[in-house]
């Protein structure tokens, strides 16, 4: 098998990987949001942005190549992360002590993650449309973080309930139906859409102190230990990424 | 009026339902109907095999798309700093006035909008204004007076002063590409007998490089898409976007023949059959020519089948208008745009070469480098060499602009000095320069021995002149409003990063701006240069972070002692007074 | 030799004083607080005026004129300002309000709520005016340390005051720093 350095350990990889897949597959953690095994890689958070020969790239899309010099573990990469992370608090409205998804949401667990203490930039307070129209999913997109996984999830399901639309700071989450509520959507509670929202931005009513605080996700681990347990045996498959 | 379901078959039913229609037919629909509403969303969907959703998605990315209708005359200044110098502001504010509507919205009775747009490409005859489409460029206030009244009396465009329509040339210093005259067909003539792998080698050997700014060889281009398997397209990017560029305005109606024929010869090179040339929305007024003379190559058996009667050569080349999104401009975001998507810029690698429209191998270059690779083919490889630098071959087409006695296109040779363009233009002793636009660089007068070349200031055309009194400060920050409005939204970096530059921008230069505050404006730039998806976001702190290293001054001269003043909200009005309870 | 003691000020400006609440947690540890630092200006302490401090420990955001006040006077007389809890750090709940007008939010509050008594928005002019919109702290002033949390717990709070005594580096290990 070829082999690529990561932070100075040999990843073996099978061609067609991806770094992140590699990296995942050998037990070794890069953060990322957007990225899901499952799915083919977005490339749109920039967490997972890595140095590879001198130069930054996506871990999520970028195929490994033999030989490869890719650092991820550096203070620098630390303090970038932590940036984009605090970007992404700062565009939405993301007020953990009122959200139900407190525990088992990725973005705060990345805070965790990289020692988050402040949200470092301005906040821009936007003023989103909640959509509770639906009898079992709630839709509050002041938490959305455009990682899209739930557009891919419903794609792949062959119900494509969701889609971006707008530019830049105006981009928003849309429903596909005829009143682009989402309770006359094609959406179910069991769709693997209505659960892999990294976020709270899309959750199932009526589940959300099942579990109580204390006990949740990364109440019992941090994100890195979490991501690997979960998403490593994924990873059996060795599907290359595909261009959208 | 009929109805927007009507008019959305009607346009469906003219236009077709391949993908690449989808913009022509949302086109049509926001012309006749000034909005897309979502009845028309649901035809247009069900007729592409989309969801609503996706549709939706559309729209809302491009600037001239609209789900809420805008006014029967919908007007869109351009909003460029150059303009601005010209006296923007006034005439929108007059306009407005005038027709009683605020900036922005659309009157009450539907009649009129008027919003400001992107730089529309006519910095060299502004200010000017798009109205339906269609543009209007030398605005004064007397005009601006005649257009409201004209509004005013729902007079039709037609019957608007035909004159007002009219876009110079504006070429003032024509070289060796704009002056040679053209001759149809030859090209092709004499690349049938080099054969394909002749014309590579004759491109490879005069050393062009992409006229776009980035500068990849052209050759190297076609040569891996010739070898890469399947079925190849052949792409020009007419989306000329970049603040300050107007070149491809007049290459386009100047240069028609040498352009298609420039994408026929990469089409020879790389056995395309197919091609499109994707024309940014702003310059919808050229599309009727454009259209008129490839359906005249047709007939001339230029393009179509069977080429200058060479069984096999086949190509034919199809035109796409854009709909007002600068990040198409960006090449894999074009593709995205032409294949009736989001126009976001997409993973790479791959890149098009081996994977670009869908999926298949393409070859995306711009105006000026088909046009340059035709005459390259005609006129010699030694022909192009003789100009230019070692590393930076042939002519550069700079659109001028800004305070300057003679704004217009000028054709010099790579290696030509700023001073010596700013000698050309009559600038005088501009306080600075901004060079390929706000995604380049922005030179002080100590940097004017600098060189126009990829090896120095590499340029896709634009060369904005500020003058004496200008504050550079002040243009950074309208340029930072233009990449925040121009961020595609994709990555977190330039769509978070681009916003917050805005801001810091503004609050600077509301005179609230703290040391603190620079220092930010820096790590934001070095965050969003390495982290950002594609050349926008690795651009977009270029006019914040060059006006920084080289006018501190300036900056320091916009920045209070004290910390940021918090604006108290308005006292609430008649807070006094009782008011009856809801029931 | 005797070093002056360390001179602490704390004060709650849009928030609900449950950091301060949380901060008296520490419990007994108040009295080792209190042998290293002496407390200025606090609700601990009644003292109107703020003095010259080494630190000063913010909770809440900043929704008004007086907020903004108080606010400055800290960053002037304080060398080192610690932001406290969800409210400073982030405008946290009082900030719910900004994504609608103020307008609108005082009419819903005094003029349109349910079992209101002669519904009217007051306007004494002692009230200090209103923000358009609530802001963290770090959104005014500069800020030296941040303790997040709603609110940070006893814990944290007594780890960070122990490394500012100390002249350390406060850091906030992931157990201190975890929300609930």
């Amino acid at each position: 098998m070829p082999e690529f350095l990561l932070d100075g350990r040999s990843v073996p990889f099978e061609p067609g990987q991806t770094v992140m897949e590699a990296a995942i597959a050998a037990g070794i953690y890069i953060p990322h949001l957007c990225w899901h095994p499952a799915f083919e890689p977005h490339g749109s958070c920039k967490l997972c942005t890595v140095d590879i020969d001198g130069r930054p790239a996506s871990a999520c899309t970028r195929p490994a190549e033999a030989g490869m010099q890719v650092t991820s573990g550096s203070e620098a990469l630390r303090r970038l992360r932590l940036r984009l992370t605090q970007m992404l608090f700062v565009e939405g409205n993301h007020f953990c002590p009122s959200c139900e998804k407190s525990g088992d949401c990725e973005l705060q667990a990345m805070g965790y993650y990289l020692g988050m203490t402040d949200n470092h930039y301005p906040h821009f307070y936007p003023r989103r449309e909640l959509d509770a129209s639906h009898p079992d999913i709630l839709l509050d997109r002041d938490r959305c973080i455009f990682c899209e996984l739930c557009v891919r999830a419903s794609r792949k399901e062959g119900k494509s309930v969701f889609a971006l639309a707008g530019r830049g700071p105006q981009t928003r989450l849309v429903i596909n139906s005829p009143s682009g509520r989402l309770g006359d959507s094609e959406l179910d509670a069991g769709d693997e859409a209505a659960g892999i929202c990294p976020v709270g931005a899309i959750v199932r009513r009526n589940t959300a102190y099942r579990v109580p605080i204390g006990q949740r996700r990364y109440d019992l681990a941090g994100i890195d230990e979490e991501s690997l347990a979960r998403e490593r045996p994924l990873l059996g498959r060795a599907d290359g990424p595909t261009e959208d | 009026m009929p109805d927007a379901t009507e008019i959305a078959r009607d346009a469906i039913a003219r236009h077709g339902t391949a993908p690449v229609q989808l913009l022509a037919v949302l086109h049509e629909i926001q012309r006749r109907y000034h909005g897309i509403p979502r009845a028309a969303m649901e035809v247009v969907a069900r007729a592409f095999g989309r969801s609503v959703a996706e549709v939706e998605g559309v729209i809302g990315f491009y600037s001239f798309l609209h789900e809420r209708p805008h006014g029967e005359y919908a007007i869109s200044f351009s909003d460029c700093p150059v303009d601005r110098f010209l006296g923007q502001d006034e005439l929108i504010e007059r306009l407005c006035r005038q027709l009683g509507v605020a900036p922005g919205q659309v009157r009450d009775d539907g009649r009129v909008s008027v919003e400001t747009t992107s730089c529309t490409g006519l910095c060299d005859q502004g200010p000017a204004l798009l109205v339906n489409g269609r543009a209007i460029p030398a605005l004064d206030p007397g005009r601006i007076d005649t257009i409201a009244g004209l509004i005013e009396q729902r007079r039709p465009l037609e019957q608007w002063p035909g004159a007002w329509f009219r876009v110079e040339h504006g070429i003032r210093h024509p070289g060796p590409l704009l002056e040679a005259p053209e001759q149809p067909g030859k090209a092709l003539e004499l690349a049938l007998e080099l054969g394909p792998a002749g014309v590579l080698e004759r491109i490879e050997r005069s050393g062009l490089r992409g006229r776009g700014g980035a500068g990849y060889p052209t050759a190297l281009k076609w040569r891996y898409c010739r070898e890469a398997p399947g079925e190849h397209h052949v792409v020009c990017n007419a989306d000329e976007g970049e603040p300050g560029t107007f070149k491809d305005r007049e290459l386009l109606r100047l240069r028609t023949g040498d352009l298609v024929e420039g994408m026929t010869l990469a089409a020879f090179v790389t056995g395309a059959r197919e091609g499109f040339l994707y024309l940014r929305a702003e310059y919808g007024f050229l599309a009727a020519e454009l259209e008129q003379h490839i359906a005249e190559r047709r007939s001339a058996g230029l393009l179509g089948h069977t080429i200058l009667g060479r069984e096999g050569f086949d190509f034919d080349l199809h035109l796409v208008t854009g709909a007002g999104a600068y990040v198409c401009g960006e090449e894999s975001a074009l593709l995205n745009s032409i294949e009736g998507r989001r126009g976001t810029p997409r993973n790479r690698p791959p890149y098009p070469v081996t994977a670009g429209l869908w999926g298949r191998p393409t070859v995306v270059n711009n105006v000026e480098s088909y046009i340059a690779a035709c005459r390259i083919v005609l006129q010699g490889a030694e022909w192009f060499t003789r100009h230019g630098t070692e590393r930076s071959r042939g002519t550069k087409l700079l659109s001028i602009s800004g305070d300057c006695a003679r704004p217009g296109i000028y054709e010099l040779p790579f290696g030509t000095p700023v001073g010596e363009v700013l000698e050309l233009c009559d600038a005088g002793e501009p306080v600075g320069v901004q060079v390929g636009g706000p995604s380049g660089t922005f030179i002080a007068p100590p940097e004017f021995a600098r060189r126009i070349a990829y090896e120095d200031l590499s340029t896709g055309g634009a060369f904005m002149v500020f003058g004496p009194d200008r504050d550079p400060v002040a243009i950074a920050a309208q340029f930072s409003h233009f990449f925040a409005h121009e961020s595609c939204g994709f990555c977190t970096p330039c769509r978070v990063g681009t916003a917050l530059q805005q801001r810091l921008m503004e609050r600077i230069c509301g005179g609230r701006g703290t040391v603190a505050d620079l220092q930010e404006l820096e790590q934001l730039a070095g965050l969003m240069r390495q982290a950002s998806h594609c050349g926008l976001g690795h651009t977009a702190a270029n006019p914040v972070s060059d006006t920084l290293a080289r006018y501190p001054e300036y900056y320091q001269a916009r920045l209070q002692g004290a910390a940021l003043q918090p604006q108290p909200g308005r006292p609430p009005a008649d807070s006094r007074k009782e008011v009856a309870r809801d029931a | 030799m005797d070093r002056p003691k360390i001179r602490i000020a704390t004060t709650s400006l849009a928030g609900c004083f449950g950091c301060h609440m949380s901060f008296l947690d520490i419990d007994e540890r108040l009295l080792e607080l209190t042998r290293m630092a002496d407390f200025d200006r606090s609700p601990l302490t009644d003292i109107k005026q703020l003095g010259r401090c080494d630190i000063g420990i913010i909770e809440g955001g900043v929704c008004n004129a007086e907020n903004v006040e108080v606010l400055r006077q800290f960053r002037e007389r304080c060398t080192h300002l610690v932001a406290i809890g969800a409210c400073a750090i982030n405008g946290g709940i009082p900030a719910l309000r900004n994504r609608y007008p103020l307008e609108a939010c005082l009419e819903e509050a005094y003029l349109r709520g349910e079992g209101l008594h002669q519904p009217a928005i007051p306007d004494d002019p002692e009230l200090p005016p209103l923000l358009e919109k609530v802001l963290p702290v770090h959104e005014v002033v500069q800020v030296d340390y941040t303790i997040p949390g709603c609110p940070p717990s006893a814990d944290a709070i007594w780890s960070v005051l122990c490394a500012l005594l100390a002249g350390r580096e406060p850091e906030l290990p992931r157990p201190l720093i975890h929300y609930d």
